[in-house]
């Protein structure tokens, strides 16, 4: 049950790393940020390749128009902003100019959840990935460390189609090898189990591997699958996990309405139906406060995954 | 950045020609639906005539949608999009018989533009308004980055200038000196809820794209002279550090004496009487779909 951890980190500087690399590898490739290019962690792309960097300023609409004009002609534009600027802001402009056009542009959003913190609900969007996964077309991807939102940025690149790529502020352990390789729509089973199966994305991976510690203590075998595409979700492997555990608990520092969990559900109820908790906010806003005081105090927390572990395993020995 | 020079020019008569035909194209194919908008369509078939039969530089017989080393067009104000599909068949994108597949279920030729069905000439969906410039703009930087002398053209509604998107768009393209696009605003003063001045007005709009940072040109959008003259000014005025744009004073309904002169034809279609009279004060010149 131990994780090897390769240091802490925040998943922004990820998405920074692997642009910067993505700017090495690809000519292509061109980034485009509204005003918050150090909150990105662009700046080593913008400074190695300052022609192919587009600065907006404050006008996201218009941000995302200019990435979708720019993939005529051939380019990759990532664009970066804020996770609730991404999307609720600009939500008509990526439905018609990105997704319904089908244009190649990578939607890479940074401080999303309650984990931005002490700027509170303004900011705190947790709505983006229900947003980004009822639109057609659309690839949704939320990479749950350092090296996995690295890998993830460069793997985009890679993929023809929009995507919406969602990552965050805090720093928080690797586990996640430097050198794994990242399959969009394949997920990542970290530890098999026979009790339960536990369904995570984003900053709740590393809350359920430190949740796996408590349940072994007290006998439950756990699986732990990290799903860091929501959308194509990897239905397989759902079915295959569900199939030996009987029960389900999905994790994700996002809205119940709309997230992996409403995602996870949809397979379940219409393939393989069984008891599913989830470990979500549950239609509140959020406030200010310290990434993990508001884990804590919205029940996206280790204790709120192991409880809900327990409910899970609990109603299966429910006879309807 | 060294331009091509255009030296193709029609005759006039070749060009009202062309432009009759679209009418009819356009009034036939929203009144076989009930449904549509010819208003605006009708008020911008001279300017699109006129750009995809002279002055644009375009590959008609291979659509490409990268577009690389031709001209791109984006059309903003999307529900037009009668007059776009009737000058792109005319002009060889797709066959013209297609047009009677307007709005009906299955078609390429979608109720706005769109790129789902893959429709020869079009880049971008259209619709949701106030999107058009910054696409534009976008397509124009990726043509500077990849040495593409040719040009991006946009054609915008007058209400459509509502929209806030459209001033985040005229803002950016002069602060990164965006010199290798060409606006063009159809001014036909009327919006779907009456006239722009009463609805919302733009104010002096000719400031507000100087003080953007533009330079503005002012066009006849019914008089082929006009036109040329404007467009080719306007070409000439690319490359020197500032985006172009064209107030284009045009009517709503042109060509149809019943739909000119008031906004009730922005998004009506005619029934088949009325179909007829307007097919009357229409020649037919290359022969209907």
């Amino acid at each position: 049950m131990e994780f090897e951890v390769f240091g802490n980190k925040d998943t922004r500087s990820g998405f920074g790393e692997g642009l910067a690399v993505l700017g090495e590898q690809n000519p292509d490739v061109v980034a485009l940020c509204a005003d918050l290019t150090g909150s990105l962690k662009m700046d080593a792309f913008q400074k190695a390749h300052p022609e192919r960097f587009f600065q907006a300023g404050i006008a996201e609409a218009n941000m995302i128009g200019l990435a979708a004009g720019m993939t005529i002609g051939g380019k990759i534009p990532f664009t970066g902003t804020f996770a609730n600027f991404s999307t609720g802001r600009v939500y008509d402009q990526i439905r018609q100019s990105v997704a319904y056009s089908k244009k190649n542009v990578k939607i890479c959003a940074s401080h999303a959840g309650l984990t931005l913190g002490e700027d509170g609900a303004t900011h705190q969007v947790l709505e983006d990935i229900g947003m980004m996964r009822m639109l057609p077309n659309m690839t949704v991807i939320v990479p749950a460390d350092f090296n996995q939102t690295k890998q993830a940025t460069i793997a985009i690149a890679a993929h023809e189609g929009p995507v919406y790529l969602r990552f965050g502020r805090p720093v928080m352990p690797i586990f996640v090898k430097p050198d794994a390789e990242f399959v969009i729509g394949k997920a990542d089973v970290l530890t098999e189990g026979t009790d339960v199966t536990i369904i995570a994305c984003g900053h709740m991976v590393w809350k359920s591997i430190e949740a796996l510690k408590e349940l072994h203590a007290i006998g439950i075998s756990a699986e732990l699958i990290n799903m860091h595409t929501i959308k194509p979700l990897d239905e397989a492997a759902i079915l295959k996990s569900v199939g030996k555990t009987g029960c389900v608990v999905t994790a994700e520092e996002h809205m119940m309405n709309g997230g992996l969990g409403e995602a996870v559900s949809q397979v379940l109820s219409r393939q393989y139906p069984v008891p599913q908790e989830y470990v979500a906010v549950n239609d509140t806003f959020g406030e200010s406060g310290t990434p993990m005081e508001l884990m804590t105090k919205y029940h996206i927390d280790t204790p709120d995954v192991v409880a809900a572990v327990k409910r899970a395993i609990a109603r299966k020995s429910i006879i309807i | 950045m060294a331009r091509k020079v255009q030296l193709f020019i029609m005759e006039n008569t070749a060009l009202a020609g062309i432009a009759s035909q679209v009418r009819r194209d356009i009034v036939r194919m929203v009144s076989a639906v009930n449904s549509g908008h010819p208003g605006g369509s009708l008020g911008c078939t001279d300017f699109l005539t006129y750009l995809y039969f002279e002055q644009m530089q375009h590959n008609a017989a291979d659509f490409q949608m990268d577009g690389k080393n031709e001209d791109l067009f984006f059309l903003s104000n999307g529900h037009i999009s009668p007059v776009w599909y009737s000058v792109l068949a005319r002009a060889g994108y797709f066959p013209a018989a297609e047009l009677g597949t307007f709005r009906k279920l299955g078609a390429r030729l979608q109720g706005h533009p769109s790129t789902d069905k893959n429709l020869p000439g079009i880049r971008m969906a259209s619709g949701s308004l106030g999107q058009g410039l910054s696409v534009g703009l976008g397509a124009a930087q990726i043509k500077k980055l990849n040495q593409d002398p040719t040009l991006v053209y946009t054609l915008h509604g007058d209400g459509e200038l509502q929209e806030g998107q459209i001033w985040e768009a005229a803002m950016y393209a002069a602060a990164n000196k965006v010199d290798n696009i060409i606006a063009t605003i159809d001014a036909n003063g009327r919006q779907i809820d009456g006239d722009v001045d009463e609805v919302l007005s733009l104010g002096d709009l000719q400031q507000k794209w100087v003080s953007f940072g533009w330079e503005v040109l002012h066009m006849d959008g019914h008089n082929f002279d006009s036109i040329r003259s404007t467009m080719q000014q306007a070409k000439s005025m690319t490359g020197k550090g500032k985006p172009v744009v064209i107030i284009m004073k045009t009517e709503m309904g042109q060509g149809v004496d019943y739909m000119m002169g008031s906004h009730k034809w922005h998004g009506v279609a005619p029934n088949p009487e009325q179909l007829q009279v307007a097919l009357d004060q229409l020649a037919e010149t290359l022969g209907d779909y």
